[in-house]
């Protein structure tokens, strides 16, 4: 068999089929549907990805100061300065005067 | 008043997506016949042009407006059915012991009386659909180009993102790759 001449003849023959342009119903629809999908998504995953960083942030800052307050000598609580101490005092300071009216 | 392609891309890059849908209208026609030079089913085609549609939205603001939107979207379309031609290479184990009887009765002719062989053109065709579908990505793309469509090598570098020189070497092992499943063909029905 006459390979180069069956495939000249057979390449000949693809030359002449021509594909078809015909396009399926409501293409444009369906594909600005799909974009319009699409778009919604992405600015769901930009909130998504911007919220996701500021929590990791916020674990890291919460991290450090932890470490920072746990491991620095220089900040030893006493008692006049213990802030949380201080707070609650603040926050209780109406029941307390309550407790001494009684 | 009807918008020009100029102003609905600036429009589609401000933010108004509806603006495409006249392009995808436009141009749809011309994507679907050159992916269906790729895919035979009709669901693959409409994948492939679903998916260029969708990645010319998102490279768009990429376009610089250099090359006609058409160019621009056809070199796309080109690397879309390249990248399925690759995602889709099991279709290329089948044996051509599968032959259809008016593809095996051309054959025959081609072998007996090959100058009746015009009269068959449309078994020419299936069979030239089947020995395509058994080349690989690389050759199945280069043989459409240069062979069935006729573009200059040049035209297929600019359309493929392949240099010139890769055009020439694929162009010259694809013609080799064909004829060698051509071969195949042959020794499966006579021997």
């Amino acid at each position: 068999m006459n390979l180069v001449e069956l495939q000249k003849i057979l390449l000949a023959a693809g030359r002449t089929n021509v594909p078809g342009d015909q396009v399926p119903y409501a293409f444009e629809k369906r594909i600005t549907a799909l974009l319009a999908s699409r778009v919604a998504a992405e600015n769901m995953n930009l909130w998504v990805r911007g919220l996701w960083r500021a929590a990791v942030s916020c674990l890291a800052i919460t991290l450090l100061l932890g470490a920072w307050a746990a491991f620095n000598p220089t900040t030893a609580v006493t008692t006049a300065d213990d802030l949380s101490q201080n707070l609650e005092n603040t926050l209780l300071a109406s029941v307390d005067q309550s407790d001494q009216v009684q | 008043m009807e918008r020009t392609e100029a102003e609905l891309i600036a429009a589609v890059l401000k933010g108004d997506a509806a603006s495409f849908e006249p392009l995808v209208q436009k141009y749809s026609p011309r994507v679907f016949a050159t992916c269906r030079r790729y895919a035979r089913r009709e669901s693959e085609v409409e994948d492939i042009a679903q998916e260029v549609w969708l990645k010319a939205f998102s490279k768009l603001p990429g376009f610089r407006g250099e090359a006609p939107f058409e160019h621009w979207l056809m070199r796309m379309t080109v690397r879309t059915c390249y990248d399925f031609l690759r995602g889709h290479q099991r279709n290329r184990e089948s044996s051509f012991s599968e032959l259809s009887e008016p593809e095996s009765d051309w054959l025959d002719r081609f072998v007996t009386q090959p100058e009746t062989l015009t009269d068959h053109a449309d078994a020419a065709k299936l069979l030239i659909g089947r020995v395509m579908d058994k080349l690989s990505p690389p050759a199945r793309l280069v043989i459409t180009l240069l062979e069935i469509e006729d573009r200059s090598v040049k035209e297929i570098a600019e359309l493929t993102g392949w240099s010139v020189p890769l055009v020439k070497v694929r162009a010259f092992r694809a013609r080799g790759e064909m004829r060698k499943i051509l071969a195949k063909m042959a020794r499966e029905k006579y021997l």
